[in-house]
């Protein structure tokens, strides 16, 4: 089904609201909430209990957050139960919020999330089937370690407006299923599909930006193109499995202790920062 | 219900409507109290099955099942602690006990105003701020783990986070310390019943991610140990660090506060997990006692745990607890024993996995992901309603009485009523020790001449190897507050203790660490004991780490065999006198005693944990070089110990100059460093352990991506004339420390009075060299090299 997109209004940074939602497994849910904070927003944390009961708290935010964690477990495949659960409770508000222009950002888990519910990467709209996955680990298992990512989008993506083409983003990752794929025989297609669409926009890259080519642990998990993150149609909805709200503070980073100079924040601030940007921008 | 024909009559089934047996105990004689006490798997010995007796006899009435498998739980080695707390004779002394007078005696005499509350509760709880208490608890799973690797680790970090919970703290960081047997044990040499290390290893580490990765807790500190007799046994220590503000912090159960359970449902899983944790494993065991692991559940716990946050936080609750071993027996019986009252449960509001559970099965079952709070009764329908929010299950399942007596039915039937001070005052168990000190040797061999290839092969060695592939599949980040992590910097060196900043509004920090020598305790317990203290410290003190809390965590054969008994007296002694010392008071420890297998017991290993408080994480010291041209310093005196060390080991012996520790000198290095540290004169440092200077300084040199170069000579030594001793002793209390030029003087004098050598600095090359004693060139060989070396060590990415 295909969004519309109405004109946005602008909005004042301190007056911005953030829904991050959550559900039992949900674990990233405070530092998310935190960075959003730092930055001058209002960021609230929502059981999606609450939010079914109060139906129009998602229409009454400016922008909303799937974070990391296990939700239900991760049983059947990641993400994929609290994605239907959503889209069978509250799969028309979300069409609406989209609708106005309204972003959504998801984080590892979330990023699952948006897969699942066909909101990413939604080449005709949301999908009623998933159009990608993120499949398990190549090689399998956790894998918890920083990563570099370089920005390939050329201006759709909403959160990254302001983001060079082709810097270098230092973010850890941390899961088990992060490998984004298309299905075999649409690989090709789908991926002319996604630079066509400008959809692209995070790969895996070594600490020059040179692509990680698929070689371990560069590309940390086998994701087909080195993806580490894309944004749907709009560019109003970005998914990315490195977690920025762990590479917010400079004291997060994972060699602070060497530097001389420190930065104020760590290259995941730009993700936070993007979304409340475009928050304030009318369009 | 286990029965024999023979015995039969001893079990009389009661004329209910479900399984409910009286236990004719009244007449029984020796043999058939042994034979109830087998069959019904409580574990009491004759001693303890006479007393019940006699109890019972008093009261005119035979048990029914329900009540002595409350018993049998409660007075289990496990959930009691007997020879910790029981009477012990060695040489020719009698020990009143064994916790009182060393491990809680240290940390009365030196009553730090900063203990909250220590060995009064699930966790020791120290002071953090003036507002917020930090609460610890480390934890074995030993047994658990031996039988069924994922399932009885996974279900150990649940058991600790449990814990945290059950003094009202969010559970902020996982630590866990493992020992296996060799990975490339010959599988022809296994006995039956005994799983390959290997296996072991993987379902152990699959199982701890698992848990704290779900429940999104960092797994930050820990350690891996390699020995032959962890084969059969292996050792699971499981820790876990929690935050809470100390005004929301409620203990004081009234009488008709109500007895809610909430979390996961009960069932057959962890039956009698006390029981089988408080005996030797055997070829039977996997059989036998398979039901006695739980089944982990992170999720549920990850809900129970904001559920329960958000009740501490309203106020709602009098107390609570967590469910472990002995399941609601235990936990509602020590609440009814801790504020002098009785309950009423009523067995029938238990939620259950499925249907077909006798009474006795419901009160003792150790099903996962459990709480009990106690709830006065206004607040009851609060606590619900926060319960259900959560998408956790919660019921009242009875109430606190005054009179000291537990009362349990099911079904309208009374079906247990058992009096409280009676079941909290088991017979004191009296053991016999004996401690001589084993033949060993000191190995007599000449120098090696290739000491690089010596170095290559200890960094390779599994206790030393870079523990990376381990570590990343625990999720050490998340929460966002992890300042020092184990795998330190782009390189992924190994960080002498990890650093957490708990509050956001804060710039203080937690520093953890653990120090573990069971080489050592192959000589002498005691000295294993020092060892693992100073270790522990050391590495607190290396990043930054103050006011410093120690935690004891006993692994060691029966206890009822005086000479392995005699060893644990020993090690309890070190543990007085340098806690003492050091003024690190215990908060906090565990025992976990039975550990043999057919392969035998397992060599003593006592874990420390420390807690130290870094006020400041900015002026956090990571153990990487960072600058060509600082100077490097060895802090401490070098002497001919190697006794139980990795080089030894690696010439395949074990020796006898197991490392000492001199307690004031100690004090007075980790008092210097401490100061030099928070004066911003150190810009490295890094714990000299396994492997000694050689494998400290290359790791440093390798994580920091600098060449260093430094000369034997200028090492403090006492009593060393061999280079490849000054290399690998493991003397304690020693550090490495980069310095810059400019804060030379200072530095030096800061360490007056502190054995300390400038023994050479950091280069611009990518070179490892050092000259020996006598001037020569004696390794020089690429850090890269070296890195590879220590990475590949444990396997790679074949694990």
């Amino acid at each position: 089904m295909e969004i519309r997109v109405r004109g946005k209004p602008a909005v004042k940074r301190e007056e911005a609201r953030v829904l991050i939602m959550r559900v039992g497994g949900t674990n990233c849910d405070k530092e998310t909430q935190r960075a959003f904070q730092d930055l001058g927003a209002q960021a609230h944390v929502v059981h999606i209990n609450q939010i079914v009961k109060k139906k129009h708290m998602i229409s009454e935010c400016d922008a909303l957050v799937f974070p990391g964690g296990f939700s239900y477990g991760d049983y059947v495949r990641a993400g994929a139960i609290w994605a239907k659960w959503i889209v069978a409770k509250l799969g028309n508000e979300i069409k609406r919020f989209l609708g106005e222009g309204k972003p959504i950002l998801g984080i590892c888990n979330g990023f699952q999330v948006l897969v699942e519910m066909g909101v990413l990467p939604a080449f005709h709209g949301i999908s009623e089937f998933p159009e990608a996955a993120l499949a398990t680990n190549s090689p399998p298992g956790y894998n918890c370690r920083w990563v570099y990512i370089r920005h390939e989008n050329r201006g759709n993506c909403v959160f990254t407006q302001h983001i060079d083409r082709n810097a270098v983003l230092r973010i850890p990752v941390a899961h088990s299923e992060g490998r984004f794929i298309f299905p075999k025989e649409k690989e090709n297609a789908c991926l002319e599909k996604l630079l066509e669409g400008d959809q692209l926009v995070f790969r895996y890259c070594s600490q020059n930006g040179e692509p990680a080519e698929g070689a371990y642990p560069v590309n940390p998990n086998g994701s087909f193109y080195d993806i580490a993150g894309i944004c749907n149609p709009e560019g109003t909805v970005l998914g990315l499995m490195p977690h920025p709200e762990r590479a917010f503070y400079w004291w997060q980073l994972p060699d602070w202790t060497r530097k001389m100079v420190l930065p104020q924040y760590g290259d995941g601030k730009q993700i936070f920062e993007g979304m409340l940007r475009y928050l304030e921008k009318k369009f | 219900m286990p029965r024999s024909t023979k015995s039969e009559k001893l079990y009389i089934r009661r004329n209910v409507p479900f399984e409910l047996y009286e236990i004719n105990i009244l007449n029984a004689g020796d043999a058939e109290l042994q034979t109830i006490s087998r069959e019904l798997g409580i574990g009491l010995s004759l001693d303890e099955m006479k007393v019940v007796q006699q109890h019972y006899r008093k009261l005119k009435r035979n048990p029914t099942d329900v009540e002595l498998q409350t018993i049998g739980q409660t007075w289990s080695e496990h959930c009691f602690h007997k020879t910790f707390k029981g009477k012990i004779v060695f040489e020719d002394e009698e020990i009143e006990s064994l916790f009182k007078t060393y491990i809680f005696r240290a940390t009365k005499e030196l009553e730090p105003e900063w203990c909250f509350s220590v060995f009064e509760d699930n966790a020791g709880i120290v002071l953090f701020d003036e507002n917020h208490g930090v609460a610890v608890k480390v934890e074995t799973h030993n047994h658990p783990s031996a039988i069924e690797p994922f399932g009885g680790a996974a279900t150990g970090v649940g058991g600790v986070i449990r814990d945290i919970l059950g003094v009202w703290a969010d559970p902020i960081a996982c630590t866990d310390v493992l020992c296996f047997g060799p990975l490339d044990f010959p599988h022809e040499r296994l006995p039956p019943g005994v799983k390959h290390p290997r296996y072991v290893f993987r379902g152990v580490i699959a199982g701890i991610g698992c848990y704290g990765n779900n429940m999104g807790i960092p797994t930050v500190s820990g350690a891996i140990r390699f020995d032959e007799s962890y084969t059969g046994n292996v050792v699971v220590y499981c820790g876990c660090v929690g935050m809470l503000p100390l005004d929301k912090f409620r203990r004081q159960a009234r009488k008709g506060d109500v007895i809610v359970l909430a979390g996961g449902k009960t069932g057959r899983d962890g039956i009698h997990g006390v029981t089988f944790a408080s005996a030797e494993l055997t070829e039977k065991s996997e059989e036998v006692s398979r039901p006695a692991v739980q089944i982990a559940n992170p999720i549920e716990e990850e809900k129970l745990k904001r559920a329960i946050l958000r009740i501490r936080d309203a106020e709602l609750a009098s107390a609570i607890t967590d469910l472990g071993g002995g399941g609601i027996s235990c936990a509602v019986g020590e609440t009814a024993h801790r504020f002098g009252l009785g309950a009423t449960v009523e067995l029938d509001k238990v939620p259950l996995k499925y249907a077909g559970l006798a009474p006795w099965e419901i009160y003792v079952s150790e099903s996962q992901e459990r709480m009990l709070l106690a709830v006065p009764r206004q607040n009851l329908n609060a606590v619900l309603q926060v319960f259900e929010e959560e998408d956790v299950e919660a019921s009242a399942i009875g109430v606190y009485t005054d009179d000291g007596v537990i009362r349990v039915y099911y079904r309208g039937e009374t079906v247990a009523e058992i009096d409280v001070p009676f079941l909290f005052a088991p017979p004191r168990v009296r053991r016999k020790a004996f401690w001589k000190p084993p033949r060993i040797e000191e190995p007599q061999f000449p120098e090696p001449r290739d000491l690089a290839s010596t170095l290559m092969e200890l960094l390779g060695s599994p206790n030393i190897a870079s523990r990376e592939n381990v570590i990343r599949t625990y999720d050490h980040e998340v929460k966002g507050n992890t300042v020092l992590k184990p795998l330190h910097g782009e390189l992924a060196g190994p960080s002498d203790a990890a650093v957490i900043k708990p509050l956001d509004e804060s710039w203080k920090g937690i520093a953890i660490s653990c120090g573990i020598n069971p080489n050592y305790g192959k000589i002498d317990a005691y000295w294993m004991a020092a060892s693992a203290i100073d270790e522990a410290i050391r590495n607190n003190v290396a990043v930054g780490g103050k006011r410093i809390a120690l935690l004891d965590n006993f692994t060691w054969g029966n206890p009822e065999k005086p000479d392995r008994l005699g060893s644990l007296v020993r090690a309890c002694q070190a543990c007085y006198d340098f806690a003492k010392a050091f003024e690190t008071p215990f908060i906090s420890g565990k025992d976990s005693l039975y550990n043999e297998s057919p392969l035998g017991p397992v060599t003593p290993t006592l874990l420390i944990t420390a807690i130290g408080i870094v006020e400041d994480v900015r002026s956090v010291v990571s153990m990487d070089v960072k600058t060509p041209n600082d100077l490097l310093y060895v802090v401490g005196e070098t002497f001919h110990e190697l006794g139980g060390s990795e080089y030894y080991a690696l010439k395949g012996f074990v020796g006898s100059s197991v490392p000492k520790v001199n307690a004031s000198k100690a004090k007075q290095t980790m008092r210097s460093m401490g100061e030099a540290i928070e004066n911003g004169l150190v810009k490295a440092c890094h714990d000299i352990s396994e492997g000694g200077l050689a494998v400290a300084l290359a790791e440093m040199a390798f994580t920091g991506g600098y060449g260093v170069e430094i000369s034997l000579e200028k090492v403090p030594v006492r009593g060393l004339t061999r280079n490849d001793f000054i290399l690998f002793s493991e003397s304690n209390s020693r550090f490495i420390v980069e310095v810059s030029e400019k804060s030379r003087e200072e530095f030096e004098r800061l360490m007056r009075g502190t054995v300390c050598g400038c023994v050479g600095k950091v280069t611009r090359t990518s070179s490892f060299c050092v000259y020996g004693l006598e001037g020569e060139a004696l390794i020089d060989v690429s850090i890269d090299v070296l890195r590879r070396r220590w990475k590949s060590g444990l396997g790679g990415s074949q694990l």
